[in-house]
């Protein structure tokens, strides 16, 4: 009996966190698909008669251009950090020379820097050269800041490649890049795509260095696009969730299929205990 | 990166140049991604630095870090950082409640682990508008409290200075929950068997059983989420008080944070000489943190993970 009424309680919990947890992300979605009087007169629910019209609004202010910019922002800095972090990585663990571990420490210890400390002088740096609200310069910005726990868990992972698989490689001639190339990186699929998930949505949820550097209005990226979006639709609310649903529906759809690697990646730096 | 590129050439240079190479190989593997860090981190740092102790390029020692520290506004913002800090622990009781019920393995559990951990996954600046939208005095919660006749519950979230930081913290919560959850859950799923088996045929009973087992075994995890979360706290919360004030930290600084203090001064009130040193003292508290940690860590001993 009083088993039963447990199970009940920790069902009914479960439930309640899931419901709080999922509320937000539903009044997104449906606000999204009503019409402005149907959100007024009814906030909570379904959209029975759904409507594009939010969609289509929002498709037609400058959306599209800075969800390019998110797009190209994103495949690109994260596509150098994992070139720049496997190297590095490589590096690291197939070596062991002096200094090693501080330089790594010292690596690790960077991940926990807040951006908003390195934002002055990068700023003046930027003005110096002229390189505000370009892409090369926060393309830059963002490698930097992603290298510290790319190389890491790129780092720890090389380190449980047996050695016999190199040697091997090795006593048959092979350079240390053959070696990298043939052995190393085709090991490696799953943690590069670990990485590869984590950072980049990192990257495309920015807001405080896409804020700063790239003032531009042709260079706005989708999260500093939405920001000032919401004032000017401040009184259009299905036009605002509209312009959201958009905005996170590549990360839904990622987390739907691939929400393992997210996991993984999140969950690595953590229960290695560092 | 010429050396790199020497050392990539074919033919049969190659064994001669990897011989030549000796010790400085793994360094020509490092360093691309080394130069980099050096110049987003250490560069930086070294300016930031630099910086603070200057006013319009002329050395003015300590005076700007005194002008920061006495500012009422920067005052009020790490009291606010400080404050955020209160949900840390709320987090881990929850993230420990929440992992807990989900490792009994009740029906439909992988649907709630996938329910929690989403808000986790969306960009704060999402979050921040839908919550944003959500609070408002005539905002959807306030329409579905008076509607079931909760009127007096009906509050004012984000434009009563009195709420205003508690709102934003309740949502940090709503965020950040599902993080604790996963990492709680993954160690709990690499406990052996065993270990709760022999606890349950001792008879213990739920909530006897997580405390003596459950909480000792994730003593490490916890540690190092109550280390993350509390450098969330002081130093990465501008995209929601960002996104939820319009950048004003308002109303009237009732949820002005020391990240948004530096990016004011910074940006918008032209005095980039308090922002720096605003940031130095940022850095050195989050330093103290990572020093606390590495003490914990080190105290725990047993419990520390893998």
């Amino acid at each position: 009996m009083s088993k039963a009424l447990g199970k009940l309680v920790k069902h009914a919990t479960l439930l309640a966190v899931t419901g709080v947890a999922l509320f937000p992300i539903y009044v997104m979605i449906s606000a999204a698909l009503k019409s402005q009087d149907d959100f007024l007169r009814d906030p909570w629910g379904l959209p029975l008669e759904p409507t594009l019209s939010g969609f289509r609004t929002a498709l037609n202010d400058q959306f599209p251009t800075w969800f390019a910019n998110s797009a190209m922002l994103t495949t690109s800095s994260v596509a150098v950090t994992l070139v720049l972090a496997s190297l590095a990585a490589w590096g690291f663990a197939r070596w062991d020379f002096r200094g090693r571990d501080t330089l790594l420490g010292v690596l690790v210890s960077l991940m926990v820097v807040p951006p908003v400390v390195l934002l002055v002088p990068l700023f003046v740096f930027g003005v110096e050269i002229g390189w505000i609200s370009t892409f090369r310069l926060v393309i830059l910005i963002y490698v930097g800041l992603m290298l510290p726990f790319s190389i890491y868990l790129l780092t720890n992972f090389f380190r449980t490649i047996p050695r016999s698989l190199i040697e091997a490689a090795i006593v048959d001639g092979a350079s240390s890049w053959s070696v990298f190339r043939r052995v190393v990186l085709p090991l490696s699929a799953a943690p590069l795509l670990t990485l590869a998930v984590v950072n980049l949505l990192w990257v495309w949820n920015e807001l405080l260095i896409a804020l700063v550097f790239l003032q531009d209005d042709s260079k706005r990226t989708l999260m500093v696009g939405l920001t000032g979006f919401q004032s000017r639709y401040n009184l259009d609310v299905p036009v605002i969730m509209s312009g959201l649903t958009l905005a996170t529906l590549p990360i839904l759809a990622f987390y739907l299929f691939g929400q393992r690697f997210f996991v993984r990646g999140l969950v690595t730096g953590a229960v290695k205990g560092e | 990166m010429t050396a790199d590129e020497a050392a990539l050439t074919g033919g049969s240079l190659r064994r001669r140049r990897r011989l030549r190479l000796g010790r400085a190989e793994p360094f020509v593997w490092i360093a691309p991604a080394l130069a980099v860090v050096l110049f987003v981190f250490g560069y930086s740092m070294v300016e930031l630095v630099r910086r603070s102790l200057e006013y319009k390029g002329k050395w003015t020692g300590l005076d700007n870090f005194r002008i920061t520290v006495e500012d009422p506004v920067f005052q009020v913002a790490l009291g606010h950082n400080a404050r955020l800090l209160l949900a840390v622990p709320v987090l881990v009781l929850l993230s420990l409640l929440v992992s807990v019920l989900l490792f009994e393995g009740l029906r439909g559990w992988r649907f709630h682990r996938w329910a929690v951990f989403l808000p986790y996954v969306l960009p704060i600046p999402v979050v921040g508008v839908i919550f944003g939208q959500l609070l408002q005095l005539n905002g959807v919660l306030n329409r579905g409290l008076r509607a079931v006749g909760l009127d007096a519950l009906a509050l004012d979230w984000l434009g009563q200075p009195r709420w205003a930081l508690w709102t934003l913290t309740g949502v940090i919560v709503w965020k950040e929950l599902g993080f604790g959850v996963i990492l709680f859950l993954a160690r709990l799923l690499a406990v052996p068997a065993e270990i709760f088996e022999a606890a349950r045929t001792d008879g213990a009973r739920f909530f006897q059983l997580h405390r003596r087992i459950t909480v000792p075994q994730l003593a490490g995890v916890i540690a190092f989420y109550v280390v993350v979360e509390s450098i969330t706290m002081v130093s990465w919360v501008f995209n929601y008080v960002y996104v939820m004030t319009n950048g004003q930290g308002g109303p009237a600084d009732s949820t002005q944070v020391t990240e948004l203090y530096i990016y004011q001064n910074a940006f918008q009130f032209g005095s980039p000489e308090i922002a720096a040193a605003a940031a130095t003292i940022l850095f050195g508290a989050t330093l103290v943190l990572i020093a606390l940690f590495f003490r914990v860590q080190r105290g725990a001993g047993l419990g520390a993970g893998e």
